[in-house]
C-alpha cells in the first residue's frame, strides 16, 4: 500500500442562500482515485476552481470525504483515533506565506509543530536546527518572519512541516503568491527534500514549469482527474491542456508549433537542450 | 504614523535585561509602577530616576526608542498637567484672568508628569527587551495557577501572541487598502465627523474580510500542524529561573524597599517641595 | 500631454541610520497612448514608482508633471489626477466592499462628484469593458470567483475613465487561462479606448507579447528602458539582477550556439517558430547544394 491512497473520493458541499436554505450541492471532488508511493514526487495541476485544493485538504484530514475513503500511511482519515498521526505523517504547506506562520521568530515557528506533538525540549531544538538547515534558512533563525521575502517565508513554512518528521508533504499552491525568484527557491527546496530525505511530495500548482521534475502529474478538472501521466506525457497534449485552462512552457509550445508546421519532432519536449538536439537531427 | 507605536516592538540586543526571565521583568514592571505611586517626596523620585536610568543603561536599548513610545502619550500628558495645574485648590502662586496656578497644583502636576513619563519608559523598557512571545509565555506561566478556576490561560496567551504577530501585517494591509481606495477617489480626511465615519466603510469592510480570511487560514494551518490546545504540549523554550533572575528579584525588591523607606516613611521634609 | 518624471527620488527615513532609497534619480517620459511594461523583482522600486504617478506618494526630491503641470504644486487637484491616472493595485479584489458588484464599480465615479445616472452609465460600460457577464452585476462581489473579482476591481478603476491605466501585477495568482484573458482584455481596451497603459509585472514572458516599451527597474533605478527586443538582448545582465528574458530568447540563443543561424531577437513563440523554420529552410538548401 502506498503512503497516500484514495478510492472513489467524493467531496460535496452544500450551497445555501442568504436565509440558509439549501440552494444546491456542489461536487468539488468527484470520484478521485489516488495511489502515491513513498518517495514519489507528484504534481497536481488544474485551473482555479478545478478542485485541486479541496483534494489536497483531504490528504491530511482537514476535510473528510463525503463518500469514498482516503488512507494516509494505511490509516483511514475518517478514523478520529488516527487524526494526529495522520496530520503528522502528511504535513501541509499552504498558499499564503503570511497566514501560516505562527511564531514571531523563525525558529519558534519551526518549533510550533513539535511542541504540539509533545516532543521533548532538547529534541525540538535538534529538529528545528536540522529542518532550517534542510531548507537553507538556518542563518535566519533569529529573524522576525515579517522581514523575510515571500520565498523565504515559504521555506520557513516548509521547515515547520519537516520538523514534525512527516513521511509526506503536501504543498497547496505554495508559489502562487511569490515572484519568479521566490518560486525557484521554494521548488528547489522541495526537490532537495524529495531527493535527499526521500520525503514524498505532493505539489499543487498551476505553474507548468514547476512540474517538469515530478515523477507523475495529475490534471484536475471539475473535480475529477482529467489527465494523468509523466510530465512528458502530459505536455505532449498541448491542445487538451489549453482546453483545461492551462498552458505549457514556452519551449514545449514552440516544439508543438514547429511540429504543426511539419517538422518531425518528438512530443513533449521539456527543455531548451532537448529542442536544440531534436532540431539538429531534423 | 501607525508605526510609531513602540508598545510590542522588540529591540534586538543581548543585554542582561534581555536575557532575564520574562516573569522577572513582568513582576519588576508592576512593582516599579507601584513604587511610582508609593513615593511622594523628591528623594523617592530621585531613587526611581536613578533606578530607571541604570536599567535603561544596562538594557543597551538606545534612549530614543523609549522617547518614541512617549509621542503617543504627549497629548494625555499635556492634558493631565494642565488640569492639575489649574484645577487644584490651594495657595495661589500666579493668577491671571480666571485661572489660578497654585503651589499644590504645581506639585501635583510635576508629580503626575514624572509618574507618567517614568511609567511609559518603564513599560517600554520591558516590551523593548522582551519578545512578545516571551512575554506571553511569561504571562501564561505566571497566571497558570488560575487554571484551577477554569481560566483558559494557555488559550488567552496564544491569542495574544497571534494578535501581536498579525498587528504589523494588518497595519500594512490597512495602508494598502487605504491607498487603493484613495486611488479610486476616496477621501478619508475632509468633512465632518459623520462624513468621516462613513468614509471609513470602504476601508473597514475589506479589512474585516481580510482579517477573517487570515484567521481562517491560520486556524487551518495550526490544525494541520497538530495544534490542539495546551494539553500534551511541550515547550521549545521553557521558562527556567537562572541565577540572574534570582538576583533580578532581589534588586527589584531592594529598590521597592528603598522607595518605601526613603520616599514615604522617612520624612525628609526639608527636601520636599 | 504626458507624464514626466524629472530626477525623482524617494528616500525612506532620510537622515537616519535606517535610510533606504526606494527610488534613485528616476527620469522618465510616459507619452500618451503607449503600452509600457514595468519590470523588476520584488523591492526593485516598481511599486513605489507607480504610486508616485498618481500622487499617492510624494518624491523626496525631483518633480512629476502631468500634462505639463507639477502635481505637487499648491492648488493642483490631486483627486482629479487620480481619476485621470487610474491605479489598479496588486490583488485589487481585496478592496471590494459594496453589497453588489455594480455599486462597487460606481464608487470611483461617485467620488469624482458625478451624478448617479452618469456614474451608473460609466459603471455599466466599465463592467462591459472587462468582459463581465450581466448576470453577475447584482451579485455580491464576494460570491464571485477570483478571476471575476479581479475584473470587477479593474472595472472600478476604469469607470473613472482614466487616461492612463496602471496595473500592478494584474495576473498574480490567476491560472494560465485567466492570466491570458485579463491581458488580452487590457490590450483590447487600450486599442479601443486609446489610453496609456503601464503594466507592472515580474514576468517578461507575460509582457513581451503586448507592450511597446519595457522599463526595467533595479534597486530603485531605471536599468533599461527600451523596446522589448532590445531589452532581451541583455538577457545575461537581466539574470544577474534576478530577472530573466522570455524562454524563447534562451531557446534561440541555444540554437544559435548549436550552429543554427536563427534571429535571436524573437520575443514570442510565433516569431521563434517562423525564425526557426526560415533558418532550417536556408540551411536545408545549403545542405542540398553541398
Amino acid at each position: 500500500m502506498g503512503i497516500i491512497e484514495a478510492k472513489k473520493l467524493i467531496f460535496e458541499y452544500i450551497r445555501r442562500d442568504e436565509e440558509g436554505n439549501v440552494e444546491g450541492i456542489t461536487r468539488a471532488v468527484d470520484e478521485v482515485d489516488l495511489d502515491i508511493r513513498q518517495g514519489d514526487f507528484i504534481a497536481i495541476l488544474g485551473h482555479n476552481g478545478s478542485g485541486k485544493s479541496t483534494l489536497a485538504k483531504h490528504l491530511n484530514a482537514i476535510l473528510y470525504p463525503t463518500e469514498g475513503t482516503v488512507w494516509v500511511d494505511g490509516k483511514d482519515t475518517m478514523d478520529e483515533a488516527y487524526l494526529w498521526d495522520i496530520r503528522q505523517t502528511a504535513g501541509m504547506v499552504f498558499q499564503n506565506p503570511d497566514n501560516q506562520i505562527i511564531g514571531q521568530v523563525v525558529e519558534e515557528d519551526v518549533g510550533f509543530g513539535p511542541e504540539n506533538m509533545g516532543v521533548p525540549t532538547k529534541e525540538i531544538w535538534e529538529r528545528v536546527e536540522e529542518s532550517l538547515k534542510a531548507v537553507g534558512m538556518y542563518k535566519y533563525r533569529k529573524h522576525s518572519p515579517n522581514k523575510l521575502s515571500g520565498g523565504q517565508k515559504q521555506r520557513v513554512s516548509i521547515a515547520g512541516v519537516i520538523a514534525m518528521h512527516p513521511k509526506c508533504i503536501i504543498l497547496d499552491e505554495p508559489t502562487a503568491m511569490l515572484d519568479p525568484n521566490g518560486r525557484k527557491e521554494v521548488i528547489r527546496a522541495v526537490r532537495a527534500l524529495n531527493q535527499a530525505e526521500d520525503i514524498t511530495v505532493v505539489l499543487i500548482t498551476h505553474y507548468m514549469e514547476e512540474i517538469i521534475h515530478a515523477d507523475r502529474a495529475l490534471v484536475m478538472d471539475k473535480g475529477h482527474v482529467a489527465m494523468q501521466g509523466t510530465p512528458r506525457e502530459i505536455f505532449s497534449q498541448v491542445e487538451k491542456l489549453k482546453e483545461l485552462r492551462l498552458d505549457v512552457p514556452q519551449v514545449t509550445l514552440l516544439a508543438y508549433e514547429l511540429k504543426k508546421s511539419g517538422l518531425p519532432l518528438p512530443d513533449g519536449i521539456l527543455t531548451c537542450e532537448e529542442l536544440a538536439e531534436a532540431l539538429q537531427s531534423v | 504614523m501607525l508605526r510609531d507605536i513602540t508598545l510590542g516592538q522588540y529591540y534586538q540586543a543581548d543585554s542582561v535585561i534581555h536575557r532575564l526571565d520574562p516573569r522577572v521583568k513582568l513582576a519588576a514592571t508592576v512593582l516599579f509602577i507601584v513604587s511610582l505611586f508609593i513615593v511622594d517626596n523628591f528623594i523617592g523620585y530621585i531613587i526611581a530616576a536613578v533606578f530607571l536610568a541604570c536599567m535603561v543603561k544596562i538594557s543597551d536599548v538606545p534612549f530614543r526608542y523609549m522617547v518614541k513610545g512617549m509621542k503617543s502619550i504627549v497629548f494625555l500628558l499635556v492634558i493631565a498637567v494642565i488640569f492639575n495645574l489649574f484645577l487644584t485648590p490651594g495657595e495661589a502662586v500666579l493668577s491671571f484672568w480666571k485661572l489660578t496656578i497654585t503651589k499644590e497644583g504645581i506639585r501635583i502636576a510635576v508629580m503626575m508628569a514624572i509618574r507618567l513619563v517614568f511609567l511609559i519608559i518603564g513599560s517600554s523598557l520591558m516590551t523593548l527587551t522582551t519578545t512578545p512571545n516571551n512575554l506571553t509565555d511569561g504571562m501564561e506561566k505566571m497566571m497558570s495557577p488560575l487554571k484551577i478556576f477554569h481560566v483558559p490561560v494557555h488559550e488567552v496567551a496564544m491569542m495574544m501572541s497571534i494578535a501581536l504577530r498579525f498587528i504589523p501585517i494588518l497595519l500594512e494591509e490597512t495602508d494598502k487598502i487605504m491607498k487603493a481606495q484613495i486611488a479610486r477617489g476616496a477621501d478619508f480626511e475632509s468633512g465632518n465627523l459623520i462624513k468621516k465615519a462613513k468614509a471609513m466603510v470602504p476601508l473597514l469592510v475589506p479589512l474585516f474580510i481580510s482579517a477573517f480570511r487570515r484567521a481562517n487560514d491560520l486556524a487551518m494551518a495550526m490544525e494541520a500542524r497538530c495544534y490542539r490546545g495546551g494539553e500534551h504540549r511541550t515547550k521549545m523554550k521553557p521558562l527556567v529561573y537562572h541565577r540572574r533572575d534570582r538576583i533580578g528579584y532581589v534588586v527589584i525588591f531592594a529598590y521597592l524597599a528603598a522607595c518605601v523607606y526613603f520616599g514615604r516613611i522617612l520624612n525628609l521634609s526639608f527636601l520636599n517641595i | 500631454m504626458a507624464i514626466i518624471l524629472d530626477h525623482v527620488s524617494h528616500i525612506y527615513e532620510e537622515g537616519t541610520s535606517m535610510e533606504t532609497a526606494a527610488l534613485k534619480d528616476v527620469s522618465l517620459v510616459i507619452p500618451d497612448g503607449q503600452f509600457i511594461g514595468l519590470i523588476g523583482h520584488t523591492g526593485s522600486g516598481k511599486s513605489t514608482l507607480v504610486q508616485h504617478l498618481n500622487a499617492l506618494m510624494k518624491p523626496t526630491s525631483g518633480n512629476i508633471y502631468y500634462n505639463g503641470e507639477d502635481i505637487h504644486e499648491d492648488g493642483f487637484d490631486k483627486k482629479k489626477l487620480r481619476s485621470k491616472v487610474g491605479l489598479v493595485f496588486q490583488y485589487p479584489e481585496h478592496q471590494l466592499f459594496e453589497i453588489d458588484v455594480f455599486k462597487d464599480v460606481c464608487f470611483g465615479p461617485k467620488n469624482m462628484g458625478l451624478e448617479e445616472k452618469e456614474a451608473e452609465l460609466r459603471a455599466y460600460a466599465a463592467l462591459k469593458q472587462v468582459g463581465l457577464a450581466d448576470e453577475y452585476f447584482y451579485q455580491s462581489p464576494f460570491d464571485l470567483s477570483g478571476g471575476q473579482k479581479r475584473r470587477v476591481a479593474i472595472a472600478g478603476v476604469l469607470a473613472m475613465k482614466p487616461e492612463v491605466l496602471i496595473l500592478d501585477e494584474p495576473t498574480a495568482g490567476l491560472d494560465p487561462r485567466g492570466r491570458d484573458e485579463i491581458l488580452d482584455q487590457i490590450a483590447l481596451l487600450r486599442q479601443e479606448a486609446g489610453i496609456t497603459v503601464v503594466l507592472v509585472s515580474h514576468s517578461m514572458e507575460d509582457v513581451a507579447k503586448y507592450v511597446d516599451r519595457i522599463i526595467v527597474m533595479n534597486q530603485g533605478s531605471v536599468m533599461y528602458d527600451d523596446e522589448p527586443r532590445k531589452i532581451f538582448r541583455h538577457y545575461k545582465e537581466l539574470e544577474e539582477v534576478g530577472l530573466a528574458a522570455p524562454q524563447v530568447t534562451y531557446i534561440m540563443q541555444e540554437l544559435r550556439g548549436c550552429g543554427l543561424d536563427v534571429n535571436t531577437d524573437a520575443i514570442t513563440v510565433e516569431e521563434a517558430r517562423d525564425g526557426i523554420l526560415e533558418a532550417l529552410a536556408a540551411k536545408g538548401r545549403g545542405i542540398r547544394k553541398a
